[in-house]
């Protein structure tokens, strides 16, 4: 079996030490988590975490398997990349004086659909959501001109189905 | 919790009692129907344990030697009754040594709640003598875990740990205590825990899947039944009786199986695993269909998966919806709990004989019982061998005694030649393999059964992890009997060295004590035995005590245990030699 990218969404009570334990998963069968988002969820008082990992699909079973066991968590999905809308966001920190020195910045801006959220005396800080391959060329744009800080957040996805959460929960 | 905080903000009408956090703790477990508890005092936990001194006429504590005696106590306790077992410790080294416990009730299913004091609330975080995070050092290990830091916590907690060590597949909980929390007062009342959101503990059974699974077996001409502890857990052993009588399936058991099914009967045709029988290994890879029952392929199960029952339709029945397609796909996979997915199952079978096919098992039985049986349980030559050993204890005690074994040879030979007429009465250590588990768990067996007849086979390697626990024999006048096979090594690492690593014998060889004289030092009678002609009798003296009772069999140094699968080797593989 091929390794592939998987999102695993995992609906949760939000408790101390849930993390841990899904983490915990991963690590027992020393397989990597590429990135990890958890927030709140679409249901109150839900929490959901996105995780991406790259393996194959009978170890992305057998960790949803595990995960969906823990007490706290209400139910664990995972999906291919084609079955779910998913995206990453990024912030640049670039001195201020590049704004007006390099033209060329205010166009990459552009033509990368990203925004500036803040400028001051000496930096300014651009947004930019999309794809892992998106912030990454636009990072490629921007580094020649010297990057302060860049950052990029884990994955967060929403599926193409219906996940049925609430119909779950009633189940219980 | 939140929980907690809401449900005083809205019953004001229920009736509650202040009091301490520790004295809360003792109510919840009585509550619960505990009555013995096994654990060792120290700084953290001290409140608790001064409610312990309080309430010592309706709750046993016993004083293990160290904490790991603790959890296997437990565990004895709890694999023998069915109940909840419960350890208790204080935190730091206290806690961390649970750990083995934890992991091999974990593996093995055993419900076990475990309660760790904790430093004061504000000293978390601080490193604090004696603090340590058992809360994330258990995580992997524990079924769920908790760190309660208000005293208004407790009764919610301790109802949950208990519910979730018991219900759906069972397993350890560990609730660690901060100090403050044992001390603080709050006002208590209890309510057990009935559920938990987000936890489903048994899989509703699906009608077409167990249509789907009779219609296989009706349709089947070589089907074969290997069935787990779930068949214990499910308190099924009923129901996999009559499955087998009515279909007249021939039926095999692993480790932590064992004695759900009387060994004499006819189709219990013996253990499939690594040291299991011949041919339950070998006829796994030519039965049509395969029925799982409470069981989750282990890989000393189905040694090389690739080569594992390929030519089979298999059916498992199984609680754990993580353990079905984990190792081996299912065909037909029927969740839910094994008595009632048996029960719906039986009315939809045919009554069968399936007589040709349960011949090749009693012809593959005479090959190993030629082979290797006879030398084992009936030897010419002159050294004494564990099975022979196994065979005599079955005479004395009439197949009635409840068996603990260690880890390694003596285990495998005494899961292998022990006979069992009643449930409960194997416990070893299946998944983990600890050694050191037999002499704690045997004293929890013993208190979690004291009717029944307990003795605990031990290695000499495995015997001295936790031969301190001899101390609890001694002080509590417990009835257990221990049989240390003593081959002078570390037999079945032993073994390994002389088939897969050319006879080097590295560090494998024992330098053992006066095991008699330590017995003596505690108290206990004790013998030792070399020769064969001693052997029946002192076993039978040693059933017919009502004390403790220490026994040493001097046996062969360098025998080996056959049949072998050996490691990531097919079923078909199996070696008689």
């Amino acid at each position: 079996m091929e390794n592939k990218w998987f999102t695993i969404s995992v609906y949760s009570e939000n408790n101390v030490g849930l993390l841990n334990r899904i983490s915990g998963i991963f690590l027992k069968r020393h397989i990597n988590i590429e990135s990890l988002n958890v927030s709140k969820s679409e249901i109150d008082d839900v929490s959901k975490f996105t995780i991406v990992a790259h393996t194959t699909e009978k170890w992305v079973h057998n960790i949803v398997g595990q995960i969906e066991k823990q007490i706290e968590v209400i139910k664990a999905y995972y999906h291919t990349d084609d079955e779910t809308i998913y995206q990453e966001s990024a912030l640049f920190k670039i001195a201020s004086g590049l704004l007006f020195d390099e033209r060329q910045i205010q166009n990459i801006i552009k033509d990368n659909n990203a925004q500036i959220v803040t400028v001051s005396r000496d930096f300014f800080v651009i947004a930019k959501s999309g794809r892992r391959n998106e912030i990454d060329e636009m990072h490629d744009q921007l580094k020649p001109y010297g990057i302060m800080q860049f950052v990029r957040s884990g994955r967060i996805s929403v599926t193409k189905d219906e996940m049925k959460i609430s119909t779950i929960l009633k189940e219980f | 919790m939140e929980t907690v905080k809401e449900k005083k903000k809205g019953t004001t009408a229920k009736k509650t009692i202040k009091i301490s956090g520790a004295e809360a703790l003792i109510h919840c477990l009585l509550a619960e129907g505990v009555d013995t508890m096994y654990g060792y005092p120290g700084g953290a936990i001290m409140p608790v344990y001064d409610e312990l001194y309080k309430f010592q006429d309706k709750l046993t504590h016993i004083l293990t030697r160290h904490e790991q005696g603790a959890t296997h106590a437990a565990q004895g306790y709890a694999r023998v009754s069915g109940k909840v077992g419960v350890a208790i410790a204080t935190s730091g080294p206290g806690a961390t040594n649970l750990v083995t416990g934890l992991a091999d009730a974990q593996i093995d299913s055993t419900p076990m709640v475990c309660i760790t004091g904790q430093v004061t609330r504000h000293l978390l975080g601080t490193d604090a003598f004696q603090e340590t995070d058992i809360i994330g050092i258990s995580t992997p290990v524990t079924k769920w875990n908790y760190q309660i830091t208000e005293a208004s916590e407790i009764p919610e907690v301790m109802a949950k740990a208990f519910y979730l060590a018991k219900s759906g597949r069972p397993g350890p909980v560990l609730v660690d205590i901060t100090k403050n929390a044992q001390i603080d007062e709050l006002d208590f009342s209890y309510e057990k825990c009935t559920g938990v959101r987000s936890y489903k503990p048994v899989p509703k059974p699906s009608a077409k899947a167990i249509e789907a699974a009779a219609e296989l077996i009706n349709g089947a001409k070589k089907p074969f039944i290997v069935w787990g502890q779930g068949i214990i857990l499910g308190q099924a052993e009923d129901e996999l009786k009559k499955l087998v009588e009515k279909s007249g399936i021939p039926a095999a058991w692993t480790i932590m199986g064992a004695s759900a099914l009387d060994t004499a009967h006819p189709l219990n045709v013996g253990m499939v695993g690594m040291h299991g029988n011949y041919g339950p290994n070998l006829l796994t890879n030519e039965c049509d269909v395969l029925i799982a029952i409470g069981m989750r392929f282990d890989d000393r199960v189905t040694g090389r998966l690739e080569d594992y029952a390929k030519q089979a339709k298999v059916i498992h029945f199984e609680i754990d919806p993580a353990e079905v397609n984990k190792n081996v796909h299912a065909d037909v996979a029927v969740l839910g709990n094994s008595k009632e997915t048996l029960g719906l199952l039986l009315p939809l079978l045919n009554e069968n004989k399936h007589d040709a096919w349960h011949n090749e098992f009693k012809e593959k039985y005479k090959i190993e019982f030629d082979t290797i049986i006879k030398n084992d349980i009936h030897p010419t030559k002159e050294g004494l061998t564990m099975g022979e050993v196994i065979e005599e204890i079955n005479l004395a005690s009439n197949n009635k005694a409840v068996i603990v074994s260690d880890v390694g040879q003596h285990q495998m030979i005494a899961c292998r030649y022990a006979k069992f007429s009643q449930s409960k009465s194997n416990i070893t250590s299946g998944g983990l393999g600890t050694m050191g588990f037999a002499l704690p768990a045997a004293i929890g067996a013993k208190m979690g059964a004291m009717d029944r007849e307990v003795v605990a086979i031990i290695g000499d390697g495995g015997y001295q992890m936790t031969i301190q626990e001899l101390g609890v024999i001694f002080q509590h006048n417990l009835p257990v009997k221990i049989v240390v096979l003593n081959n002078e090594h570390l037999g079945m690492v032993r073994q390994w060295q002389e088939l897969f690593f050319d006879r080097r014998y590295a560090s494998t060889v024992m330098v053992n004590p006066d095991f008699v004289k330590i017995a003596e030092g505690y108290s206990i009678e004790a013998k030792r035995i070399s020769e064969r002609k001693d052997l029946k009798s002192t076993i039978q003296e040693m059933i017919a005590s009502d004390k403790p009772y220490f026994l040493e069999v001097k046996v062969e140094q360098e025998d080996n245990v056959f049949p072998m699968i050996p490691s990531g080797a097919s079923v078909s593989e199996v070696r008689l030699k």
